[in-house]
């Protein structure tokens, strides 16, 4: 695809520990287009914070390293630019959000100058410049009385706010690629909605791509382009929202899928997926969602299947399909 | 003609707002503001709300976890407010408490097989050997291994944890259950596993359950009757097909209109709630909700109004329906 901005190529990060070698990332390639919403989805432990730590080299090393693979944003590799080169890329052309807001900002500070701080170092603004652009970035999240909440400190704001604040400092730039992991998970369905509502308007009205990290499946229905599921640290399936929903191929998403409740359901018994989640150290030889799968065969077990097209865009990664 | 096992009676509970070195008591955080409900043998009652509106307070301070500021709690008819220790203590044996946090909640000193057998320690039940084999039974009810019976907390998984938490409130053969957000922290095919466990418990065990959560598709899923609560009070109290298919309390339609649907080609009608929660240290005149309600009339802010039958087992507090 011409419009692909940022691609990744077979990326291995692996963590060394006293225990073993986990393979947290275990050769994953996709690629993210302009102006396109793209969610990574998986329950803990698959990989997916990982992957978007790695794309901004800020996975903790030691003991976590990245062996192998590329990272190329507009062509040029970021694991093997400069550190001042990363520097200029990081939080200025490609922002992240991080999981939980609570611990990403800094207790002692107010909201307001954490957010000028980031305008400062990047717009390289003056201080009246970058006050004003301050206010404009916590308006446009929809942070009410701007001007007088942004002496406040982090803890005197609910979830949602904060979780606005964390959005507002990672636009100061208008960055080309947000990366967001697990933006709405703690908060509640209301104010879900309205974060979500951010996240569109981003993609409207400025052309951002957003990569969307989550294990809620539930949520990413309305809001993603296409859907990236991953499993045991691998990609088990891609489409489109519509191949994913639609057409679930992998018998993981398929298990994800059956065991959301709905009010549709009443009182029906969930179908979940049996067993747990697999350690990522020494992982099998073979699929590695096999031990769980109810449709497994013979070669599941001795072989890493490769991914398969479907249709179309739609990719997966089970011998059930090639 | 099932008996009603718990019968809640204008319940409040607050907390006191203090200030200065000598703690001067100024303002309390109303956050169960008189609330009324019943649930009869073997029921699930649900109990839906946000952040801050007061249902883990409520959880809690009908057990005597907490001690009431005001209002009545009747157990099979007698006022448990009433109740010296020692009649506390016997019925203790049949409500129990299942916690959001099973990370939290259960002692990491203690081995698993100690945490779930405790309680049948301070009652007295059972010889050693009895007890040691009600909780290897317990263990394999709620899908465990009689071997985890020695490890320590730190050693399990989430989901795992939960299921000894679910394990510990049912050693002493409970009536009724306070399950306080029980699967909100615990990803989606974890999350089915345990809702399963819990229905199935029910029906095996003739359970009465409350279940708090802020999800209303999870409280579908498992509720026979729904109770949305805002800032304190119940809005809206009906049967769960009635609810969520009737929903009169706007408040109710938009958590209903929030949930998150795992289908691309549905576009919801979006009810979306402006602003956020207001505190429940000074809750707005009137109807709570009027701040925040798209279908605000001028009665609204002035008269707060009663929760009524509307129709057969629906209740609303809201001045729309005369």
């Amino acid at each position: 695809m011409n419009n692909t901005i940022l691609q990744i190529n077979q990326l291995k990060t692996y963590f060394f520990t006293r225990n073993g070698v986990v393979k947290a990332v275990d050769a994953v390639s996709f690629g993210l287009r302009k102006g396109e919403s793209l969610c990574l989805v998986g329950e803990s432990g698959c990989g997916k914070t990982a992957t978007a730590l790695s794309i901004l080299r800020l996975i903790d090393s030691p003991p976590g390293e990245i062996v192998d693979g590329e990272i190329l944003y507009r062509g040029e590799d970021l694991l093997r630019c400069s550190s001042k080169r990363l520097r200029q890329i990081r939080g200025n052309r490609i922002a992240m959000i991080f999981q939980d807001p609570q611990s990403s900002l800094n207790p002692v500070f107010n909201v307001g100058d954490q957010i000028m701080e980031q305008v400062k170092l990047h717009l390289r603004l003056g201080h009246q410049a970058a006050l004003e652009k301050t206010v404009q970035l916590m308006e446009q999240v929809g942070i009410p009385r701007v001007r007088e909440r942004m002496k406040d400190y982090p803890h005197q704001f609910s979830g949602g706010m904060k979780q606005r604040v964390m959005i507002a400092a990672a636009l100061s730039c208008n960055p080309e690629i947000l990366i967001a992991d697990e933006p709405t998970t703690a908060l509640d369905a209301t104010i879900k909605m309205q974060i979500l509502d951010i996240f569109q308007d981003l993609k409207q009205k400025r052309n951002t791509s957003i990569l969307f990290i989550t294990h809620d499946l539930g949520t990413v229905a309305g809001i993603a382009d296409r859907i990236i599921v991953m499993y045991g640290g691998r990609i088990a399936e891609v489409g489109t929202v519509f191949d994913i929903f639609d057409q679930p191929k992998h018998p993981y998403t398929l298990g994800l899928i059956n065991c959301l409740p709905s009010i549709s359901k009443r009182g029906e018994r969930l179908t979940p997926i049996p067993g747990m989640i697999p350690s990522l150290i020494n992982p099998p030889e073979g699929c590695i969602f096999y031990p769980r799968c109810q449709r497994h065969m013979p070669i599941c077990e001795k072989q890493r299947p490769k991914e398969v097209a479907v249709s179309g865009e739609h990719t997966v990664a089970c011998y059930l399909y090639s | 003609m099932k008996q009603k096992l718990l019968e809640v009676e204008n319940l409040k509970k607050y907390y006191p707002v203090t200030v200065g070195l000598l703690s001067r008591h100024v303002a309390d955080v109303k956050a169960v503001d008189g609330v009324s409900f019943y649930i009869t043998e073997g029921e699930t009652l649900g109990l839906v709300g946000e952040s801050g509106c007061g249902k883990s307070s409520l959880g809690r301070t009908l057990l005597r976890l907490e001690e009431p500021t005001a209002g009545r709690v009747l157990y099979k008819g007698s006022d448990i407010m009433r109740w010296d220790k020692k009649q506390l203590k016997e019925w203790r044996k049949e409500t129990q408490i299942v916690f959001q946090d099973p990370q939290s909640s259960l002692d990491p000193r203690m081995t698993i097989g100690d945490s779930i057998g405790e309680a049948l320690l301070i009652h007295g039940v059972g010889t050693e050997k009895e007890r040691l084999e009600r909780v290897e039974e317990l263990l394999t009810r709620v899908g465990l291994e009689p071997r985890h019976a020695t490890r320590y907390p730190h050693e399990l998984s989430g989901g795992q944890k939960q299921r000894i938490g679910i394990a510990r409130a049912l050693a002493v053969n409970p009536k009724l259950i306070v399950a306080d957000e029980p699967v909100s922290a615990l990803d989606v095919s974890v999350q089915a596993q345990i809702l399963n466990l819990v229905m199935d418990l029910q029906q095996e065990l003739g359970l009465a359950y409350l279940f708090i959560a802020h999800d209303l598709a999870v409280i579908g899923q498992v509720s026979d009757r729904i109770a949305v609560m805002y800032l304190g009070q119940i809005i809206e109290l009906a049967d769960k097909a009635e609810l969520l298919n009737n929903p009169f309390h706007p408040y109710t339609q938009a958590l209903l209109s929030a949930i998150p649907l795992p289908d691309p080609h549905h576009k919801r009608k979006k009810v979306s709630l402006t602003g956020e929660v207001p505190s429940p240290v000074t809750p707005p005149s009137g109807c709570r909700f009027h701040t925040r309600c798209p279908k605000v009339m001028k009665i609204c802010s002035e008269e707060t109004p009663a929760l009524r039958p509307l129709a057969k087992d629906h209740s609303v507090s809201c001045h729309l329906y005369k």
